[in-house]
């Protein structure tokens, strides 16, 4: 057995496992954990397949942003996760069902799966070449994908411009400086002098 | 050696537990959101294995995208998420019925 064998197999068995452990185990914390390891597979698979810049990006957006978020809120929340999990042997036998309905369609698509011979079309972007996988992303995303790379960067702006509406509030009863209000305040009017009779209250 | 049916088939494996993740947890939105991650997880490895077999980058940058897309759903669903625990103090899925969907 090849050492890319092997590594393929020891990457595959990891993601699989830890991603059963995320999907079944009761407490969130310890799926985000397993979430991350599932990740570390797949980076170490797209290391195999020569996309290493993909893989490093995996490592950093998932594992060192998405994977946190996901452990911040999890941690952030006071939530009672026992109460959540009531249903989970109730859903168990339509999940297997789904899943195995599922099996059996994949595993007809895939068993007599050939490429097709008539793919023959003139590859623009090899994989193929001197370069490092680095540099060819970013000759194609630069020149003809630039469109593509403005646009996700308009969706990231959007979504986190989304995430700050949805979750930033104002908080009420806190007492602020009121720039405004403080140079156009009146000193004529600020103190009022009142002659008071003796005797007389106000 | 590794063909591209192992990849296929690590990939589909990977896409039907994030489905039965979803069917499984159907009251804990956290781990749906996973779930989801999970699904998008399989995409990818089928998109870069069928670039590496295929010879051409194009599955790569789409990959980089999906990633993007990822990142900002899982966002905008956490941000979701803690909105709607402070609104009602819980985030099972049975609790959002607002607007009697």
């Amino acid at each position: 057995m090849q050492a890319s064998e092997m590594a393929f197999y020891f990457f595959s068995v990891v993601i699989v496992v830890s991603a059963i452990l995320v999907v079944i185990s009761r407490n969130p914390v310890h799926s985000v954990l397993w979430l991350i390891v599932t990740f570390f597979g797949s980076s170490g698979l797209f290391i195999l397949l020569g996309a290493e810049f993909l893989a490093l990006i995996l490592m950093i957006v998932y594992v060192g942003a998405v994977a946190v978020l996901f452990m911040f809120v999890v941690m952030m929340l006071n939530i009672n996760f026992d109460q959540l999990r009531s249903g989970f042997t109730r859903y168990l036998p339509v999940g297997l069902l789904i899943g195995l309905i599922l099996f059996v369609e994949l595993s007809l698509v895939f068993s007599d799966w050939v490429p097709a011979n008539s793919y023959d079309y003139k590859i623009q972007n090899s994989t193929i070449g001197d370069i490092e996988n680095t540099k060819q992303l970013g000759l194609v995303l630069y020149t003809d994908f630039v469109l593509y790379f403005q646009l996700a960067g308009i969706i990231l702006l959007i979504a986190m411009i989304g995430a700050i509406v949805l979750t930033h509030q104002r908080k009420r009863n806190i007492k602020r400086q009121d720039i405004l209000a403080q140079i156009y305040r009146d000193p004529e009017k600020a103190i009022e002098l009142k002659d008071i009779k003796p005797g007389q209250g106000l | 050696m590794i063909a591209v049916q192992h990849f296929l088939a690590l990939s589909s494996m990977l896409f039907l537990i994030g489905v039965f993740g979803i069917f499984l947890n159907r009251k804990n939105i956290i781990i749906l959101l996973m779930s989801i991650e999970l699904i998008l997880l399989a995409v990818n490895i089928n998109f870069v294995s069928f670039s590496y077999f295929l010879n051409d980058l194009i599955g790569q940058v789409f990959t980089l995208f999906i990633l993007t897309v990822a990142a900002a759903e899982a966002a905008i669903g956490l941000a979701i998420l803690v909105c709607f625990f402070r609104n009602k103090g819980s985030i099972s899925v049975e609790d959002v019925n607002v607007m009697k969907g």
